[in-house]
Parts: structure tokens; sequence; C-alpha cells
């Protein structure tokens, strides 16, 4: 029995020993950055819209054509009417574009547009870009979505 | 750090089994999760087809179950659509390349779940079920056939079941024999001198019996596999037993499957596939055909008048956004193949669009060594996985067939 003991003693020396040579390395290795940001509002790169984009239903689905909504504004807040929108994107760590070729195909009032035909066919990091051209001028916008 | 903290467990466990639970499979909650998401109890329903009013009919579903197995559906009556997909044999052939009436270039696919496809064929050139069903009819290497020929043929030998199911059937006394825009000359020719309405007729009734086979079709399922045993019971924290329990190699293929080799990358879901077109570097035949996948299929797509847009679909628009938004030109559509399904895969080789590779050993080492495609570009990088990782994830994939 005892020497049953001693090599269970044996192995949990060991594993505290692990634990605290992993634990070492982790908190001295520099921190990744914190991902992507994953903000659903914000300014377009040149600052002449806001511009949020949601989920039409609420509910991202993997694998799923869906339909988003994207609203522009104004920095000072009036809705973006007219405006013609491009769509493209894909995934950066894979180096791959979307699969399908999602368009802003209506107009909702109040600079809502629905952008439909987006599919997010595998988990990870996504990237969506928009130009988009209206009276106030040109400008674009990435959003990154991560499943 | 699992791995290391486990030696000394082990050791403990060796001597007196006294930290149970030390020996099962252990999972992250991450691992979990992408397990469950491949079990086939995370299958929804199969949505209905609105583009077929008929994909959900009894009647409909016999018919094309006739007309699946019958060789008078072909141009010398000696093939039907179950010379390849043979109903033994998970409706597929074993063969690198289809033979019909003639030698094709593209391996048989299997038929199981296949009405939740979005795009169908290996470079998805048609996008519904009932579109699909009727390209090998008229393809002069598989059933060889003609839509006016099929027609009178459906008239002569299941008229009444066709008008049962479909309505009325067309004047077609006035129709010649055999014509179609895509047969021989004389066929093509003869096709061009029908008045338009004529055309029309012919083509609905062509339209019905691709209608009538998917509905066949869409009862062929998935069946659930040792794999999904696994999965449920990991799930709801039973201990997997009898062949629900994995070996300690098919645990390693699973982590690998769904960690370091990326299978789970395009492979996803409970059917395992992404339902994308992928290149992935897999080398072209000697001796076949130039063949460009997806690229070359979009055209095709766009053209065929069965497609969701033509004027035999049934229902509304709202069923073709797949191919309203389908990608139409770019680098990452040449040759760029469909993620076929890998449940069932492990018992039926030959592997990939032409039957390239022989054995699951052959598929799993090209995807480790990951070589450049002959054009386009691949999207699957080195793995350098080991002997022992290569053999695992074999072990793995065999779990998708038991």
């Amino acid at each position: 029995m005892a020497s049953i003991w001693r090599y269970i003693l044996a192995g949990l020396g060991l594993a505290a020993l692990l634990v605290g040579i992993m634990a070492a390395v982790y908190l001295t290795l520099p921190h990744s950055a914190s991902g992507p940001d994953l903000s659903r509002s914000k300014k377009t790169a040149n600052g002449l819209f806001v511009a949020s984009f949601e989920p039409e239903r609420g509910v991202v689905r993997q694998g799923e054509l869906q339909s988003w909504m994207l609203t522009l504004k104004t920095a000072a807040g009036a809705p973006v009417e007219g405006a013609a929108i491009t769509v493209s994107g894909g995934m950066p760590q894979h180096d791959h574009g979307l699969p399908t070729s999602p368009q802003a195909t209506d107009y909702l009032g109040d600079g809502r547009y629905r952008i439909d035909g987006i599919k997010f066919t595998m988990s990870g990091w996504w990237q969506l870009h928009f130009g988009i051209s209206a009276a106030a001028g040109s400008d674009s916008v990435v959003f990154n979505v991560v499943l | 750090m699992r791995r290391l903290t486990s030696v000394p467990c082990l050791l403990a466990l060796a001597a007196l089994a006294l930290l149970g639970g030390c020996g099962e499979p252990q999972f992250s909650d991450a691992e979990k999760k992408a397990i469950a998401s491949l079990a086939l109890n995370t299958l929804p329903s199969l949505k209905p087809d609105t583009t077929n009013q008929y994909a959900d009919a009894p009647a409909a579903a016999a018919l094309g179950s006739t007309l699946f197995f019958d060789v008078g559906m072909s141009r010398d009556g000696t093939v039907s659509c179950s010379t390849c997909h043979k109903i033994d044999r998970q409706f597929q052939d074993d063969l690198p390349q289809a033979v019909g009436v003639g030698h094709t270039n593209r391996r048989t696919m299997p038929l199981a779940g296949v009405a939740r496809n979005p795009w169908f064929f290996w470079d998805g050139r048609r996008d519904s079920l009932w579109a699909q069903a009727l390209t090998p009819l008229e393809n002069p290497l598989e059933q060889a056939g003609n839509r006016a020929a099929f027609a009178h043929y459906i008239k002569k030998r299941f008229g009444e079941r066709y008008e049962r199911i479909f309505g009325s059937l067309p004047d077609l006394s006035t129709v010649p024999a055999n014509a179609s825009p895509l047969g021989t000359d004389a066929e093509k020719t003869a096709w061009s001198a029908m008045p338009a309405a004529q055309q029309d007729d012919v083509n609905r009734v062509y339209a019905n019996i691709g209608k009538a086979i998917a509905a066949f079709e869409r009862s062929i399922d998935l069946q659930q596999t040792r794999f999904d045993r696994f999965a449920i019971d990991l799930g709801t924290g039973a201990k997997p037993e009898g062949d629900a329990a994995f070996s300690p190699e098919e645990i390693l293929g699973l982590k690998l499957f769904i960690g370091k080799a990326n299978c789970v990358t395009c492979h996803n879901g409970p059917r395992f596939t992404d339902n994308g077109f992928h290149n992935t570097g897999v080398p072209p035949v000697e001796g076949l055909p130039p063949d460009r996948g997806r690229v070359d299929a979009v055209a095709q797509v766009d053209a065929d008048p069965f497609n969701c847009l033509g004027k035999f679909r049934d229902g509304d628009e709202s069923a073709c956004r797949e191919l309203r938004f389908m990608v139409k030109d770019g680098p990452q559509i040449m040759r760029a193949y469909k993620t076929p399904s890998l449940r069932g895969a492990a018992t039926r080789p030959p592997y990939m669009h032409a039957g390239q590779f022989a054995t699951l050993e052959e598929v799993v080492a090209h995807y480790s060594k990951a070589p450049p495609s002959v054009e386009g570009v691949s999207e699957v990088h080195p793995l350098d996985l080991s002997e022992r990782e290569r053999a695992a994830l074999v072990a793995f994939l065999k779990t998708l067939s038991d």
C-alpha cells in the first residue's frame, strides 16, 4: 500500500509542479490582441455616416441565408436616403471571400437598408465591407462577425 | 495542460483505479459544443420545397420511384438513375467516374439527405433536386435521352398515373419522336422547328418528371451512426456503452477533426458539409476532359430554363435566394467543388469529384500535405500530421459509417 500512496503523492507533486510551470509560462507570454472589434454600430471610415448592422431576425445562424439590416445616419443623426451600397467581405484568417454575393435589396425607410443573401458557412471571424455612396459623399465601413 | 496532468493521473489510475473518470474521454466545453453540432439529432426537419408543389405528394414520389429504377428512361433502354445511384450501395456506384451510356468525368454522389442540398452535382450546376434529376436524362454520357422522347414514353407507359398527379397531358400527336434543345443535331433541328407553345408543353412534362423523381429522392434520409450515439451520450453526460464507446484512437481522430486538422471548417453541421464550394488542390485526372469545377457551373445554372427563376418553378421567387445571391466570379471558385458529406464515406471509396483517391488514407494524406492546385488557389494549408494522427482521423471517419 505504501508504494501506491507514494505514486499518488509523486503524481500530485508532479501535477502541482506542472501547473506552476504552465502558470508561469502563461503569465509571462505576451497576451494576444483582444480580437476584432465586434461593435454593431460605428462611424464610417471617414466619419461621414454612422452605420449599424444587425441581423434582421435578431440571431446569427451558421449555414443559413440571412438578411441583415444596415442603418445609415449622418453624423448629425439624420437618416441617409437613397444610398448606393456595395457589399464584399470574407474570412481574413482563411484568406477567402464570402460564399454568397449579398446585396442591398430594399430600402425600408428611416435610413434602413436590407442586406440580403448573407451566409456564414463556418465558425470563425468574418468581415463585411460596405461601400456607401449618398448625397453627403462616399465612405466605407467594415463590420466583424465572429461565430 | 490536460495532457500533462493526465500522466500522473494515469499512473494513479493504473495502480488503484481510484480516480474514477480519468479514463473517460476528456473534452473541453468548446470541443463538446463542436461535437454536439455534428450529431444527427441536431438536423432540422426537412423544409418543404416550394419550387416543387408535388415534393411531398405520395403519388408523385411513387411515380418518381418507378421512373428512378426504369431503364426505359434512357436512349437505349439500358440505363436508369439507379444504374449509378445503386440502392444497396448508398445510391452510388463505387466507381471513380460514373458509367451510363458512356463514361462520364465525375464520381457518382450518394443520395442520403440529398433534398437538403442548396446546390446539386459536384460543381452545383443545378439549383434544385428536380432540375438536377433532369440533367442526366439528356446527358449523352448518362441516360442520353431527349425530352420529346421522354414525354411520349410517359404518355405511353405512365399516362394515367401522370395525369392523376399533374393533370392532363398535352396533345403530343404532332411532337417529333426525338427533339431537344440539347440533343444531337437532328434533335436540335426538330426542337427548333416546334412552335413555342409545343416546346413549353414538352418542357412542362419534362419538368414534372424531375419533380416526381425529386419527390421520391426526398425520402432518402441519413441514418444514425456510431458517432451520433457517442455524441448524444457525451451531450447528456451518459457513459457511452457498447458500440457508442470510442477507442482512444477514435477519440484522438475526433479531436483532430474538430481541432488541429481543421476538417470541421468545411465539414460542419450534422451533414458534415457547409454546402459550399472549395478548391482543396485535388489533382485532375489524366485523360479526362478539362474540369474547372464551380467556375464553369455558374453560367450553366444561370442559363438552365429549369432553374429557380425559370417558369417551371412552382411557388414564388422568394425560394430563389441561393441562385440570386450566388458568387458568379472571382478566383475562389476556380476548381472549387462541393464539400461532400462524410456520413457513410468510409464504406464508399473512391473519393473526390473524379474518384482521385482510392482510400481514406490517401484523402487524409492529401489534406495533410496540401499540395498547390493546378489552377486557382487551394484553400488548405499543410498540416504535417504524423502517421498516428492520420490513422486516427481515418478511424474517426469510420465511425460515421458504422
